[in-house]
């Protein structure tokens, strides 16, 4: 009855057969290579691949490195996000460009600027070791640096879109209440973003998760300090393609176990 | 990681560009050398307006790509155990070596780490880098360390040996173990040790043309230009040896 009198309603349950067919292709197009993955596991043998000490190793290495990485983005990116979104210093579109720049870059190269910032004879790194000994690259901190710096961009604009969505009224009228202004971002900004810096950091951490390119370039490759899931899967591609799919597979299991009961607990939709 | 060069040719633009065109597969220890050959062969009177183009990266990748089907005319490993198992797939025949190369120890100019011998790698003070063990130059350098008896404190291992070449020719490292033609290659950069002649390995490097080439009369005057009296000069010229 409703139905016929507010059409409207009615078309939000019957959705366009193009919308539907174009959706189903993105989909399969994600789905078609994961499935010919599962297709080709050496399903008798993969109790035994991913037992294996290099992969326990590598596993506990990419989890923890990725979550350090997302809690040093987190630390530093909710603040630059709010600047992005709220201040009106000069050159935020500037440096909104700046922090997107990690997306674009080659991550190889990433990790090759790295070096030359913060490698032995870097700018930074050069001074720093000279005077303490102490060196990112071939340690495990230099994977969360690099994790760090290719995931930064996507807690950034997850979280700058999510404060502009947010009603700014809100934070007027908690400030003529007299709340101070770190009160204020504390109780309503921080509140109302809380869904898109959750986002947000999910997304960095699945990318952390998944960086090769600039760590293999600035850390280095050793099995329990920086060889982490993707580059074992790289080598044992070279040697051993069934391995390298076993590997893959929990990897992509991992990130499933942890993606999809924070997207339905915790995001929209 | 592959580095892909063309070399001669130009546009052809016509069914002949097809026959002309040359993919050699080789590994990344061969890439400078292989550069050469490649524009020498273009530049020989039998193969005028030949398009080599030089795939060069981990011996194993390339062998991987092989096996997936990539067009590939001619593929030069860095050792026969790679080539044989293109052979056991049916995708080489007759593969004859060409060039061998021996292992150094490479440490950035001026040798800020102090290393003199190989006893040395042992230090966990210095940053020392080898090829990965899936790799011809990280099984080679594993077997040298073995026979020297020294348990290397290895940093990191480096996915072919143009990456670890790099890391020590930026200062990122203290010493690797790479071929003597990637210390020759890279100049006044690196400087090399040799390594005790009881615990030297020599990588001997087989050349084969594919029997699925594209192009299978080229692949075949290219094995023979690789393996001709100018061949050899040219290889020389980069620190190879006859095998």
């Amino acid at each position: 009855m409703t139905g016929r009198r507010r059409p409207s309603r009615g078309g939000e349950r019957r959705e366009p057969w193009l919308l539907l067919g174009l959706a189903g292709l993105a989909l399969a197009y994600v789905a078609v290579p994961l499935l010919a993955l599962l297709q080709r596991a050496p399903w008798r043998d993969l109790g035994a691949l991913v037992r294996r000490p290099v992969v326990i190793d590598a596993l506990a290495l990419s989890l923890t490195t990725a979550l350090a990485a997302t809690a040093a983005c987190l630390l530093v990116g909710v603040p630059l996000a709010w600047v992005l979104a709220r201040s009106r210093l000069p050159g935020r579109s500037l440096a909104r460009a700046l922090v997107t720049l990690p997306m674009v870059l080659p991550p190889v190269v990433g990790g090759a600027a790295l070096l030359l910032a913060f490698g032995r004879r870097g700018l930074l790194g050069g001074p720093v070791y000279e005077a303490t000994g102490l060196l990112l690259p071939f340690s495990a901190w230099g994977v969360v640096a690099a994790n760090a710096f290719v995931a930064l961009p996507f807690l950034v604009l997850t979280v700058e879109a999510g404060l502009r969505a947010g009603d700014q009224r809100l934070e007027e009228a908690a400030a003529t209440l007299g709340a101070s202004r770190w009160t204020v971002f504390r109780r309503i900004t921080l509140a109302q973003a809380a869904p898109s810096i959750l986002a947000g950091g999910v997304l960095c951490w699945a990318r952390a998760l998944g960086e090769f390119g600039a760590t293999v370039t600035f850390a280095g490759n050793l099995q329990g300090r920086t060889q982490t899931m993707p580059l074992a899967v790289f080598l044992a591609m070279e040697s051993d393609r069934e391995a390298a799919i076993a590997l893959s597979l929990v990897l992509i299991a991992v990130s499933l176990a942890v993606l999809v009961p924070l997207r339905d607990r915790w995001l929209p939709g | 990681m592959a580095v892909v060069v063309s070399l001669g040719g130009g546009c052809a633009g016509t069914d002949a560009a097809g026959e002309r065109e040359l993919v050699v597969f080789a590994a990344a220890s061969l890439t400078d050398a292989f550069t050469a050959l490649g524009r020498a062969y273009a530049a020989a009177p039998g193969a005028a307006g030949a398009e080599v183009e030089i795939v060069a990266a981990g011996s194993s990748s390339l062998r991987e790509q092989i096996l997936a089907g990539a067009p590939a005319d001619v593929f030069a490993p860095a050792d026969a155990a790679t080539m044989d198992q293109v052979v056991a797939a049916g995708m080489a025949s007759d593969p004859r070596p060409f060039a061998a190369n021996r292992l150094e120890i490479a440490v950035p100019a001026g040798n800020p780490g102090g290393v003199d011998e190989i006893g040395d790698l042992d230090d966990p003070e210095l940053l020392v880098g080898l090829c990965a063990e899936e790799v011809p130059c990280g099984s080679l350098a594993r077997q040298a360390l073995d026979r020297a008896g020294v348990a290397a404190a290895v940093d990191t291992n480096e996915a072919d040996v143009r990456a670890l070449r790099t890391r020590i020719e930026a200062g990122e490292l203290d010493a690797g173990i790479v071929y003597r033609s990637d210390v020759l290659a890279a100049g006044e950069a690196v400087e090399g040790i040799d390594l005790p002649a009881g615990a030297n390995v020599v990588a001997t490097y087989p050349i084969a043309a594919l029997t699925s080439a594209p192009n299978p009369a080229g692949a075949a005057a290219f094995v023979a230009f690789v393996r001709s009296r100018q061949g050899e000069r040219i290889l020389a010229g980069f620190g190879f040896e006859r095998p």
